[in-house]
Formats: structure tokens, C-alpha cells, sequence
């Protein structure tokens, strides 16, 4: 096989590789959305996976884990541990309300060449500068603004935690994400920055894949004001996620990358 | 003071009985299971399209230690989603305790609450029922308030409930 043949396949098999990568699912997976009674507790799975819902590959990293109360206020998860295939924590609910789970993976993803070879680099921005050598030629960086969510109600849902940060992709519920059943139409919004995301592809995904020949996936689009409906086919955990490109980073010269994720619980009617 | 004592109390019988009333018959049935947990269960009146809930009765483990009873509230789902995640249990006049396989009677005067607040309309009264380690069922008998008639109207359930009837005096 001749030399530049050789690197073309590499190149090949490195490109589809990370294709794969991406592909990787990630997710939270409480386990109960809808509680009633008190000293109540929510223990939740964390990890990167091809099928939903098994932890079958990577745990979650839970560097960027934050549970708000239904008064807003930050809750700090008990149990924390991350094991070979998945992360797993606890969250002991202080009252009735509606409790925003989430894992927001805040960073920066370069590739780059340095004497000809092709390197990647994954930190925060404020390691780029040291880590990634001077001489370094045909940067490309990435700001990533990764969002993970899933929701738990104890009791009457409350709407406090909806607020959008203005930071990234975020969804604004319109229908109450504790409040889904099979059969019954869901409203969501997503925001860009706090402004509608308009056109956006949505994947909505019914977990239980490992026992079905198809992965019975939904693409929806989001309307001029970032609003989508769908409704759901049958009870189960769904998964949501959505995600944008574009070159509105705060870092100079860079691309971001937006994603959105959720973990969305529907009852039998 | 006996016989004045009887009249009184027949007169409050006849009247009672004039004013009208709901009973509700509701068959628990004795199930062959390995763990046997009395269900939970939830009666209310839902107004045609829905709109309008009014709760009757909410049978749960209220005795359980330190209210732990109300953990299992949210499995009588549909119940929990058009009203109990409203309320705060236990309520007075409203829960009360699980009832062991048999024939229970639930009767509503017609000019006390919550019947007296009803409007006139079609309604339906709803029933669901809930056990632990168990299933759950959900039956709903449609009717008219006020009644013209009386009337028994009943729905029989195949798992969880067994028959239930809605008898309406005027």
C-alpha cells in the first residue's frame, strides 16, 4: 500500500470513528419523576451509551452536576460515584415542587497539527493557552455548551426552575415535563442564548431499544419561535436531545457547539 | 322522653331520605397472592368534558407511621394527576383508612357537601384503585345531576375493583 493511500484510510477510519463517538447517547435516568408523600428520595443513573437506557459504555462524568430546588436554590447530591459503565447519585427532595436535574458540560475542543501530526485537546479555555503548543499550526477550537436534564415533581409541579440561564441551548417547557402522557400532545421551546432556535432538528427516542428491531426515532422541528410539539406514542422514558453549530463563541476564532439533552418520563393514560 | 326520642329520630330518617342522595357500592375482591396489600382508592365526580373534579372519598394507609401511607398516592395515577397532587393528606371528611375484600357503602346526602355544591349535568363518577406490589384499574360510571329517577347504575371491573353501582335517589 502506498504512503499517502495509507494516511487517506487512517484519516478514513479516525473521521468515522469519531462519527461513532458522537453518536454516543448521552443521559440521566431518575429513578421516579412523579412523587407524592415526604422524606423522598431520587437516585439517579448517569452515562454515555448507543442503547437507551443501559449503561453499556461510559459513565456520565459528573464534574458539571447541579440540582435545583423547586425554589431555586442548589441542592447537593448525596452518594456521588462513578463506576466502569455509569455514574450514579442520590437527591433527597426537601419539599413539593418541580426539581431540575443537570449536568452542563462547559469546554473546549481543539484539534490541531504539530510536526505534521494531527492532535486533540479537550480542557477549558483558560488552559488553552498553555496546553496547546505555540507552534502548533491549523487550530480549530470548538467551545462546547453541553446541557443534561431530567426532571422530578414531588407533589403539585411548580415552573420556578424553567427560567432560562441565556447561556447556550436550553428548553422552556410548555407543557409541564412532569406532566406527560401517552397519547397526549407535549409543547416544548428551545432558546439559543436565550433567544428562540428556530429550524432546529429535535430527536425524540423511546428508551427500551435493546428489545426492539428499530429505534423508532421522531425528528421534529422547531418553528419560528423555537416551539415543537409531539405526541407520545406509548408510556416510557424518552430521550430528547437537540444540538446547533454556529461561530457565536466567546472565544476568538472559535466554533461552538450547543447541545441540548433530556430525559423525559411518560405514564400510561 | 324514649317515644319522644324515637319520633325525632324517624322524622330525621323520613326527612333525610326525601332530600336525596348518591350511594356508591363498591366490591373489593378477595385476591389469591402471594403479598396481599389492601389498594388504595379514589373516588370522584369529573363533569363531562373533564373540567370539573369534585373528590369524594380517598381510601389509604393513613395509619402507616409518620404519614409514610401518602407514598403511594401518586400510583392511582389519573386521580393523582386531575387533583391529588393538589391536595394535602390526610384531608378531613375525605380520607380514611383501606378497606379489606368485601362490599363497602359510600353515601352522599344530596344537600350536604360535597353533592350540595354540585351543578345540574352529566357527570361521571370515577373509581381507581391501586395495591401495592399489585395493579391498577379505573372505572367510570356516567350519570345525570340532579337525578329525575331513581336510579342504579353500575360498571364491573375485572382485576382490581370489583362490581360497583351508583344508586341515585331523588
Amino acid at each position: 500500500m502506498n504512503r499517502p493511500l495509507k494516511v487517506a484510510l487512517l484519516a478514513l477510519a479516525v473521521s468515522t470513528f469519531s462519527a461513532t463517538a458522537q453518536a454516543h447517547r448521552t443521559w440521566l435516568l431518575p429513578s421516579a419523576t412523579v412523587l407524592s408523600g415526604k422524606d423522598l428520595w431520587v437516585t439517579v443513573d448517569a452515562a454515555v451509551s448507543n442503547d437507551l437506557f443501559y449503561f453499556e459504555h461510559h459513565p456520565l462524568r459528573l464534574d458539571g452536576l447541579e440540582v435545583l430546588a423547586p425554589d431555586g436554590t442548589k441542592l447537593t447530591p448525596e452518594h456521588v460515584n462513578t463506576g466502569r459503565y455509569r455514574s450514579t447519585f442520590d437527591i433527597k427532595l426537601g419539599g413539593p415542587g418541580t426539581y431540575k436535574i443537570m449536568v452542563l458540560n462547559q469546554g473546549v475542543f481543539a484539534r490541531y497539527k504539530l510536526d505534521g501530526q494531527n492532535k486533540r485537546w479537550r480542557g477549558k479555555p483558560e488552559q488553552m493557552k498553555s496546553e496547546i503548543p505555540a507552534n502548533a499550526t491549523d487550530v480549530e477550537v470548538s467551545e462546547l455548551q453541553g446541557r443534561i436534564e431530567t426532571f422530578v415533581t414531588s407533589g403539585k409541579p411548580t415552573t420556578d426552575t424553567f427560567k432560562p440561564t441565556g447561556r447556550g441551548l436550553e428548553l422552556v417547557p410548555v407543557t409541564h415535563p412532569n406532566n406527560l402522557v401517552a397519547g397526549e400532545k407535549a409543547t416544548f421551546r428551545l432558546v439559543l442564548d436565550g433567544q428562540p432556535a428556530a429550524g432546529l432538528k429535535v430527536e425524540i427516542v423511546p428508551g427500551g431499544i435493546r428489545y426492539r428491531d428499530k429505534l423508532n426515532d421522531t425528528r421534529v422541528t422547531t418553528d419560528e419561535s423555537g416551539t415543537f410539539s409531539y405526541t407520545w406514542p406509548g408510556p416510557g422514558m424518552y430521550w430528547m436531545s437537540a444540538s446547533v453549530r454556529d461561530d457565536n463563541s466567546r472565544i476568538k476564532d472559535a466554533r461552538r457547539r450547543a447541545s441540548y439533552t433530556a430525559t423525559l418520563e411518560v405514564l400510561p393514560p | 322522653m324514649r317515644l319522644l326520642l324515637t319520633a325525632a329520630m324517624s322524622t330525621l330518617a323520613a326527612g333525610s331520605a326525601l332530600a336525596g342522595e348518591a350511594s356508591i357500592s363498591i366490591d373489593i375482591p378477595r385476591l389469591n397472592v402471594a403479598e396481599y396489600h389492601r389498594p388504595y382508592v379514589a373516588f370522584w365526580l369529573e363533569s363531562e368534558d373533564g373540567g370539573k373534579i369534585t373528590n369524594l372519598a380517598v381510601w389509604y394507609d393513613v395509619k402507616h407511621k409518620d404519614g409514610e401511607g401518602t407514598k403511594w398516592l401518586k400510583d392511582m395515577r389519573t386521580w393523582w394527576r386531575r387533583t391529588g397532587r393538589e391536595l394535602t393528606m390526610p384531608t378531613d371528611g375525605l380520607s380514611s383508612p383501606t378497606r379489606p375484600p368485601g362490599t363497602h357503602e359510600l353515601t352522599f346526602k344530596s344537600a350536604a357537601a360535597p353533592l350540595a355544591a354540585l351543578p345540574a349535568g352529566n357527570y361521571n363518577l370515577v373509581v381507581e384503585a391501586a395495591r401495592e406490589v399489585g395493579g391498577r384499574e379505573l372505572l367510570r360510571i356516567p350519570f345525570q345531576w340532579p337525578p329525575k329517577a331513581p336510579a342504579t347504575l353500575d360498571a364491573k371491573g375485572d382485576s382490581e375493583l370489583g362490581a360497583i353501582a351508583l344508586k341515585l335517589t331523588p
